[in-house]
């Protein structure tokens, strides 16, 4: 095999250099490190535009923006932060880590995994083109903006002019990117594990991944189609969502659903995994239970799919279908409960310390706790006829996705950082960072609950001066949020810029599994030859 | 490390996934463009096909290079096999779409909509005062049965439904008898009869084109004869949604299998590796089961 040492030697020379070297990569770091700058940009896109969105409810009337520019804000902020910021950061870290902790030479499949990256941008280009169609473009049609909210819902949905249909490719563009990155993710997994790495030994954050890929495979493909449909009754005549013509509007918001809530699952299922792998190692204990973990990420995967319609209570279905969409959804508390039982088992006594990782991770077992049963109130369906709508609904999924995907992101950053860069972040402005970060998320959001409950709803530009008070604070503490990460920008700035201390191999004293055996930073080629597990 | 066997090919940096993006963008970007009538958008919609389809003459012709060469080991093929199954498990999912929104069409959309049987109890209980007023539901009022709607304020005009006989029975012979010949190929390959392998996989292109060319003919005369267009209502639609995406996936198909007819007439393929063979064959085979529920589900039923 002559041939093959060949192109072997020809190809771990080192890093190419220059702009070919992330436009033409094919390397699973340079990839993900692309993919969690990408996620960081788009964060701060999003966060602004978030920004702009409690800037204008600070006080009731009208601040800033006129209703079809907020209308068109609060959509892209969902769709920014969803498919721009957590996505992709996500799959960064996946790209980064999978390989190097089941011990692959790189991601079964290089090439299409630059592909899956860079279709990012120009998805994300699409969509600035939607937002600023109104103003730059003109097709001689009224174009409000895109002012459904993320979930696009017909018949409004079909009467936006143009930007709705750059949205609709937009969204087609990211389908074809998260399979391919799933498809790409799955084959890693299952084909090019170590010898000696069995399933149930590989690392949880592996495991969440796996789940969360074949998720992708199975609802990316529903939402490509509903919208299909959608561009179709634009455009072509047909009346999929337009009961005047036999369809049925309300078939979308299922389409929709079905995709939407394993989306859910989709942005937590990977932070799960990065609290799998930081509460043991700053808890100095294996982790607690690991098969039970994976039954029950099993279990949530398919209660995930079959419970889609919680978010259309509303609707007027019938009572027997609304009962079991109630029950299908209080199931899913119990595999949740018991992963975070799982996790506080781990930590039970183990001689903790409490780094940066550690303090998001305990703050996602609590405030993800809470998110989840405020879940469990809206999944009460009279609870939810008074809730559906309000800004109740904006504080619990708030709770849900900020410390259930983005903390476990953030812990994840903190805890790869040193492995990534070779440098240790700075401690002390890391946990600034964190009770800046988490004081501001936690006046945000707590106040909405109260707003939503005293009838506040949700997605419009004005309200009522007896709501003022709660607004004031939620504003408030939405600035100290958003600012906040400058403090992480800077952390990261001084990391990769090699100031800070060096990181050893191991990097925490707890680290265990083949990622933290490779130097810090790793070389751009790592297990050319698989390891051994025992 | 000494042999193909124990190291997995890891490919130098490549330009074709960014070639791809610029014809993806191409595509979506001018397609946008051209539904809302902008003069620029077939021309950019048109130079993403053609830089699509200079990606994967590209990029498939790098892969092949590649093989001949001996770079792949055992584990970079089953990469591939495992990648084209989930790929082929992500259009199972696509298509399912769209035979769950038939259903729903035919079994849920109108009962609960008019409040008949138990999907219609809430609709009974909360709405029933705007039922009887007939002003806002007053459309799907009308619509009696999900065939019978002739689309948005009558817009579509009277048609006929698509019969089951004639052309589709004749599609589905024909594609069912492709999946018997690539079959035939498939065993000609493993024992190494190159030129049954040739033949059969050339008859299994002739069907599958000969398919395609019978499903124009049946849609022009829906649209000539049957009156049967996009806008008559959600007959129209789901019919041309379901079987347009079907016809589209064999079209697609049927390149791949000409494709890999010319790289088995080149004689590319040996008996242990012949992975994009076997690709295609799933995906014809896909196809093909598409098409049977297809033919159960919008023609008979």
């Amino acid at each position: 095999m002559s041939t093959a040492d060949v192109a072997h030697d020809d190809h771990h020379h080192g890093a190419p250099t220059g702009w070919r070297r992330w436009v033409f990569s094919t390397n699973h770091k340079d990839i993900g490190t692309m993919y969690l700058i990408f996620a960081f940009c788009m964060l701060i896109f999003g966060g602004l535009m978030a920004m702009a969105i409690r800037a204008e409810l600070i006080f009731p009337g009208m601040q800033l923006l006129s209703p079809d520019v907020y209308n068109n804000i609060v959509t892209n902020h969902a769709l920014v932060m969803i498919f721009g910021a957590v996505m992709p950061a996500a799959a960064g870290m996946a790209n980064w880590m999978i390989p190097l902790m089941i011990g692959a030479p790189d991601m079964a499949l290089p090439r299409l995994n630059n592909l899956s990256f860079w279709l990012l941008p120009i998805a994300a280009f699409t969509l600035v083109t939607s937002m600023l169609a109104p103003y730059l473009l003109d097709f001689g049609t009224v174009d409000t903006g895109v002012n459904t909210g993320w979930t696009i819902y017909p018949p409004l949905s079909a009467k936006v002019g143009a930007s709705m249909d750059f949205l609709i490719f937009t969204i087609h563009v990211l389908g074809i990117s998260s399979i391919l990155a799933a498809i790409n993710i799955i084959v890693t997994i299952l084909n090019l594990r170590a010898p000696g790495m069995t399933m149930m030994k590989m690392p949880l954050f592996v495991w969440t991944w796996l789940v969360t890929a074949f998720l992708l495979i199975l609802v990316m493909p529903v939402l490509a189609g509903g919208v299909t449909m959608l561009l179709f009754d634009r455009h072509f005549g047909t009346s999929f969502f337009d009961a005047a013509g036999g369809g049925d509007p309300v078939l979308f918001q299922h389409l929709f659903w079905f995709f939407g809530h394993p989306e859910v699952y989709v942005l937590l299922l990977p932070s799960i995994g990065v609290l799998g792998m930081v509460i043991p190692t700053f808890s100095r204990k294996p982790l607690f239970g690991k098969t039970s973990l994976v039954i029950s990420m099993a279990i949530l995967m398919v209660l995930g799919l079959i419970v889609w319609a919680h978010h259309q209570y509303t609707i007027g279905m019938s009572l027997g279908t609304v009962t079991y969409f109630m029950i299908g959804t209080i199931l899913i508390s119990i595999p949740v409960g018991l992963m975070v039982f799982n996790f506080i088992a781990t930590m039970w006594r183990g001689a903790m310390t409490f780094e940066t990782p550690m303090l998001f991770a305990i703050g996602i077992i609590l405030m993800f706790t809470f998110g989840g049963l405020t879940g469990v109130m809206l999944a009460v369906i009279p609870a939810d006829m008074q809730y559906h709508d309000s800004m109740f609904v904006v504080a619990h999924f708030h709770y849900a996705l900020i410390p259930g995907a983005l903390y476990g992101l953030y812990a994840g950053v903190f805890f790869w950082l040193p492995k990534w860069t070779g440098r240790m972040y700075d401690e002390k402005l890391g946990k600034l960072f964190f009770w800046t970060n988490v004081g501001g998320f936690n006046l945000t959001f707590f106040p909405q609950h109260f707003l939503g409950l005293a009838g506040m709803p949700r997605r419009i530009i004005d309200y009522n001066v007896a709501f003022t008070e709660f607004n004031v604070m939620s504003s408030i503490g939405s600035f100290i949020f958003g600012i906040s990460h400058i403090l992480m920008l800077y952390i990261i700035i001084k990391c990769v810029k090699g100031q800070g201390e060096k990181a050893t191999d191991q990097v925490w004293e707890g680290a265990k599994g083949l990622e933290w055996q490779l130097p810090s930073p790793p070389p751009f080629h790592t297990w050319a030859t698989a390891p051994t597990v025992k | 490390m000494s042999s193909a066997e124990e190291t997995y090919y890891c490919p130098e940096p490549s330009h074709w996934p960014i070639v791809a993006v610029a014809g993806i963008f191409g595509f979506t970007f001018g397609t946008a463009l051209t539904v809302n009538g902008a003069v620029i958008g077939p021309y950019t919609m048109a130079a993403g096909v053609l830089i699509l389809a200079y990606l994967f003459y590209g990029w498939f012709s790098d892969v092949i290079g590649e093989i001949g060469k001996g770079y792949y080991s055992k584990k970079v093929d089953i990469s591939f096999r495992q990648g084209m199954l989930w790929f082929i498990a992500s259009e199972v999912a696509f298509f399912a779409t769209f035979f769950g929104c038939l259903w729903y069409y035919r079994n849920v959309a109108s009962d609960w909509q008019n409040g008949v049987g138990y999907l219609g109890s809430t609709f009974k209980y909360l709405y029933a005062h705007l039922y009887e007023a007939k002003e806002i539901l007053s459309g799907a009022q009308e619509a009696l049965s999900w065939t019978a709607n002739n689309g948005h304020v009558n817009k579509g005009g009277d048609f006929t439904n698509m019969g089951g006989l004639g052309v589709p029975l004749i599609n589905t012979i024909l594609l069912l008898s492709s999946g018997v010949t690539i079959t035939i190929a498939h065993h000609a390959l493993l024992s190494g009869h190159r030129k049954t392998l040739i033949n059969a996989l050339g008859a299994t292109i002739v069907l599958g084109l000969v398919f395609v060319c019978f499903q124009a003919y049946e849609y022009g005369h829906a649209y000539a004869s049957l009156n049967l267009t996009l806008e008559s209502g959600i007959y129209g639609s789901t019919f041309y949604l379901l079987t347009g995406f079907h016809g589209f996936h064999v079209t697609v198909g049927a390149i791949m299998l000409l494709v890999v007819w010319a790289r088995c007439a080149k004689g590319h393929f040996s008996k242990d590796q012949h992975f994009a063979f076997e690709a295609v064959a799933w995906y014809w085979h896909f196809v093909d089961v598409v098409w049977v529920a297809l033919y159960i589900f919008v023609y008979w039923l």
